[in-house]
């Protein structure tokens, strides 16, 4: 094939000047800053600081607290990455077979994409209110007082509910599509040698949505870990307490309310480096094994 | 093996769409069977009803006797070769014509066995271990063949599997598949849209069009006593002349020439005849007005006019021909006359 080329080389690079400037003032720039910050103490006033090296990672470490967060949020990550996956294939694979009505089911389950994470954590308030929210009193009735904001396990079951609510629409979407994208007669090909639904399911279709899975796996991790913010920001009413948190809102924590802007960016310059290997993994996957074409 | 009976098989899709309209045929033990026909003229709805992948709507299909309207497609004891080739993309050649007897609780070493001996057959034993991305079409086309032979179905069932390979191979597999399925001798359905197909591999042909069994016939029938004007225009390839002539005085009329010895009814008629059923003649009734020669090496294909109407012709090769008129006559017992508001043939 035969490639395009640009007659001078300033051209092309007039022509990415734009998206450049937007990757460094909004990432490269605050990256480097956060990295900076992270090796220094600010005074509790906001006057000066001071160069410390490496003590607010070696302090981060030795904290409970951090750690305590730390593994909330493996389990917060693992919870609402494996059931938004899990029921977004359900319902997907539901959606697939029906025929009459299906753009209204469709579109019924994908509307709550266009919801902003704030919204859906202020309708988590509404559904979870402690006197009239209808999951309190539907919780109530199994004998739990569900209180969201007092009880650390409340809060957080309410906090996974919602965020995986939230993510569900966008995962449905891409298992629908792959499903989609399966060849019918391969389908009909396993109906010939497989009489079992399930079989088929397991061992024709599955592995087939596999390439769109993983790719989704990661999305979903991504959401779970930082994307997830609005969410916990509503639901604890900006009013952390005692109630859990992610790392990325402890970011907040630390560095907006708590002015210890060295020790949040030590912990922002770790997640960085969590993102980073997450990338990388990815990309390995990829080139590797998840393709079949 | 099996016989199949279709009784009055019918199928209208949801939308009112009426695919096949009720249809009856019956197959024999061993025999090889291709249904053909232009697309859209419900050949595939039918092979898919066969094989349980569409519901039937009316009628009864017996495998054996035994009703299988309702039985699952896994049941039916039946194999099926895909257009496409269907094979699962993430599974080895290997796993792909073992899939179907790992379901069927066949012996890890028996499936083996027949693996091999699939593989053995089709000159598939060094690709076993590929995936089928890295496989060329023809290798493709064999694997989903040993896909379906080494299940020792019943019943093989062919969705126009040579439509996607180059005219060479599918020449060769052609030969192949035919041959194959005389050495199993497994009852098949094969359907196409290819003429030169449906006449070369089948024992018995049936011609479709537009949801309707226009002729079932071996292939000498129905090239030479095709049942409609369909059937006589959609089987041979050039297709078989149809001009219109009348019948008076039990003589064929046309274009003020005359065919004597037809013993019929007088009125308007369409009368047939093959390419190779005209010859040059000097003492011919008949003045074909050749426009084109086509040179096709073995033979030559005339076209031209006659009494207005286009005709094509075959001479061998041995035969001086240019343009311009010439004699010619017909073979009269070679020639199908056809009723011309139904189409159907007559006598």
């Amino acid at each position: 094939m035969k490639r395009a080329g640009f007659a001078t080389k300033w051209l092309p690079i007039l022509l990415l000047v734009p998206q450049l400037t937007i990757i460094a003032v909004f990432f490269y720039w605050p990256a480097a800053h956060a990295v900076q910050s992270s090796f220094y103490l600010q005074d509790p006033f906001g006057f000066g600081s001071s160069f410390v090296g490496f003590d607010n990672y070696s302090d981060l470490m030795d904290n409970r607290e951090y750690r305590r967060i730390a593994w909330f949020t493996v389990i917060f990550t693992v919870l609402v990455t494996f059931f938004s996956l899990a029921i977004a294939l359900l319902l997907a694979v539901k959606a697939d077979k029906v025929i009459r009505g299906a753009k209204s089911y469709r579109t019924l389950i994908m509307w709550v994409y266009a919801v902003a994470p704030p919204v859906a954590g202020f309708i988590g308030l509404i559904l979870f209110n402690q006197s009239w929210g209808p999951l309190t009193r539907l919780i109530g009735q199994f004998g739990h007082q569900f209180t969201l904001g007092v009880n650390y396990t409340d809060t957080a079951f309410a906090m996974v509910l919602v965020s995986v609510w939230k993510q569900v629409p966008v995962n449905f979407i891409f298992f629908l599509s792959g499903l989609q994208s399966i060849p019918k007669s391969v389908r009909e090909a396993a109906l010939i040698d497989n009489r079992s639904a399930s079989g088929r399911f397991w061992d024709v279709t599955f592995p087939l949505l596999a390439p769109t899975g993983f790719f989704l796996l990661i999305i979903n991790i991504t959401y779970a870990l930082f994307d997830t913010f609005g969410v916990i920001d509503t639901l604890v009413k900006g009013e952390p307490g005692n109630n859990p948190m992610t790392l990325v809102y402890k970011v907040y924590v630390d560095g907006f309310r708590g002015n210890d802007l060295g020790g949040s960016s030590a912990q922002s310059v770790i997640l960085m480096i969590l993102v980073l290997a997450l990338t990388v993994f990815q990309f390995r996957m990829l080139e590797r094994r998840i393709h079949y074409t | 093996m099996a016989q199949v009976h279709l009784n009055d098989l019918h199928k209208v899709y949801p939308n009112g769409y009426e695919a096949l309209k009720p249809s009856s045929f019956h197959i024999e033990d061993g025999e090889f069977v291709v249904l053909v026909g232009p697309s859209g003229c419900g050949k595939s709805t039918l092979l898919r009803m066969v094989a349980g992948l569409e519901e039937i709507t009316a009628g009864a299909l017996k495998i054996d006797d035994k009703v299988v309207n309702h039985v699952d497609p896994a049941d039916r004891d039946i194999a099926m070769v895909f257009q496409n080739y269907a094979l699962y993309p993430h599974m080895t050649v290997r796993k792909n014509i073992a899939y179907g007897l790992q379901n069927r609780k066949v012996a890890k070493d028996e499936i083996a066995r027949k693996v091999d001996e699939a593989a053995e057959m089709l000159n598939l034993g060094e690709y076993l271990d590929r995936k089928p991305s890295q496989l060329s079409g023809g290798q493709r086309q064999r694997v989903a063949m040993g896909r379906a032979i080494v299940r020792d179905p019943s019943l093989f069932l062919f969705d126009e599997p040579l439509s996607n390979l180059d005219a060479k191979l599918r020449h060769q597999m052609r030969i192949e598949i035919k041959a194959l399925q005389r050495r199993l001798g497994v009852t098949s359905i094969y359907v196409t849209h290819d003429q030169v197909e449906a006449m070369t591999m089948a024992d018995r042909i049936i011609v479709m069009n537009a949801g309707r069994i226009e002729q079932i016939g071996t292939p000498e029938e129905v090239y030479h006593r095709p049942a409609s004007t369909f059937v006589a225009s959609f089987m041979g390839a050039p297709p078989m002349n149809l001009l219109p002539g009348e019948i008076a005085d039990s003589a064929l009329r046309f274009a003020g020439m005359e065919l004597e010895g037809c013993g019929r009814e007088a009125g308007p008629i369409v009368f047939g005849v093959r390419p190779e059923d005209i010859l040059p003649d000097e003492d011919g009734a008949l003045m074909l007005d050749v426009e084109i020669v086509e040179e096709l090496g073995a033979h030559r294909l005339l076209h031209g006019t006659m009494g207005g109407e286009q005709v094509t012709m075959h001479v061998g090769k041995e035969t001086a021909v240019s343009t311009g008129p010439l004699s010619v006559s017909v073979v009269p017992e070679a020639v199908s006359l056809f009723d011309p508001d139904s189409g159907l043939r007559l006598s």
